[in-house]
C-alpha cells in the first residue's frame, strides 16, 4: 500500500534489485559521522517499520534493526551506505531511512 | 587499530566495587586517571558528561553489556577501560537485562573518525557470544588482556 505513494519527484532513489529487495545509497554527512546516538535514532527508526532493513558499507553488510550491529560500520562522514529493505513497506522504510541520514541525523 | 591500543591495562577492574550505574562510571573514570590517561582535575567534569550522555540513550545496548563514552577537548589520547560486575548492573539497558561488562570510551573532542573506529573494534568483538561470555567470566585483569590480545589477533570465532 505504501508502495503506491505519489512523492511528485521528491521520493528517495530506491530501486528494486529483483529479489524482492529494494535499496538505496546514502552518504553520511554529519562532521561526527554515524556515532552511538544517530546509529540508535536509525534503528530506532528500522525497529518501527515491518521490512527487513540491511545496511552495507563496501562488502560488510550489517542488520539495520541491531544497534551493535550497525556500530561495527563505522560509518565516518563521507562513508556511503546502501541500504536495502525487504517487506510490505520496504519503499516507505528506505525514504524514512535516507531522509533521517540527509537530515544529518537532526544533530547539526 | 587494537583493543590493546587503547584500553589502558592499569584501568582495567575486573571486580567492580559499585553497583550502582553512577557510581561505576566515578569508579572507572577514577582508575583512568590514577592510571594517568586522563587529567585529574577533569574528573567530575567527565564524570558529569557520561552520565548525561547515559540519561541521553542508555549505552547498555544490550546482551549484559555497556559502552559509555565522552568526547572531550583536553583529552588528547583516545584511551578506554573495561570494568566488571559479578553482580550486574541496572543501565537502563535496551533489552532490560542486567550489564555485567562495561567498556568506558574517552575520546579527544576533535577525532570523530578515530572514535568510530574504536567504536566498531569494540562493538565487532561485543557481537561475538564467546568474547562476551569470556570477558564476564574474568576475574583477573590478566584474563582481560590476554582475550584482548587473543581478540586483536583474531582468535576468537564468531
Amino acid at each position: 500500500m505504501t508502495g503506491s505513494q505519489h512523492q511528485d519527484g521528491m521520493e528517495t532513489q530506491s530501486a528494486d534489485t529483483g529479489d524482492g529487495w529494494r535499496q538505496a545509497r546514502v552518504t553520511i554527512k554529519n562532521r561526527l559521522g554515524m556515532h552511538a546516538r544517530p546509529a540508535m535514532s536509525f534503528v530506532d527508526l528500522a525497529n518501527a517499520m515491518a521490512s527487513d532493513i540491511r545496511v552495507g558499507k563496501g562488502e560488510q553488510e550489517v542488520d539495520g534493526k541491531s544497534i551493535m550491529q550497525m556500530m561495527m560500520l563505522a560509518a565516518t562522514q563521507g562513508t556511503e551506505l546502501v541500504i536495502r529493505a525487504k517487506g510490505h513497506d520496504a519503499s516507505d522504510a528506505l525514504k524514512k531511512l535516507s531522509d533521517l541520514v540527509d537530515r544529518k541525523f537532526d544533530e547539526e | 587499530m587494537k583493543l590493546c591500543d587503547f584500553v589502558v591495562k592499569e584501568a582495567v577492574v575486573a571486580s567492580l566495587k559499585a553497583s550502582d550505574r553512577d557510581d561505576v562510571m566515578r569508579e572507572l573514570v577514577d582508575a583512568l586517571i590514577a592510571a594517568g590517561a586522563a587529567p585529574k582535575g577533569l574528573r567530575d567534569e567527565l564524570v558529569n558528561l557520561i552520565i548525561d550522555r547515559e540519561k541521553k540513550g542508555s549505552t547498555g545496548f544490550g546482551k549484559g553489556v555497556a559502552v559509555p563514552h565522552v568526547k572531550h577537548a583536553k583529552i588528547t589520547k583516545m584511551s578506554a577501560t573495561i570494568g566488571l560486575s559479578q553482580h550486574g548492573l541496572d543501565f537502563n539497558a535496551l533489552d532490560k537485562q542486567p550489564v555485567y561488562s562495561v567498556v568506558l570510551l574517552m575520546s579527544p573532542e576533535g577525532k570523530p573518525d578515530e572514535h568510530l573506529q574504536a567504536m566498531e573494534n569494540i562493538f565487532t568483538n561485543l557481537q561475538k557470544d564467546q568474547f562476551r561470555k569470556f570477558l564476564k567470566q574474568a576475574t583477573a585483569v590478566e584474563e582481560v588482556m590476554d582475550l584482548l590480545q587473543e581478540a586483536d589477533n583474531q582468535q576468537i570465532p564468531g
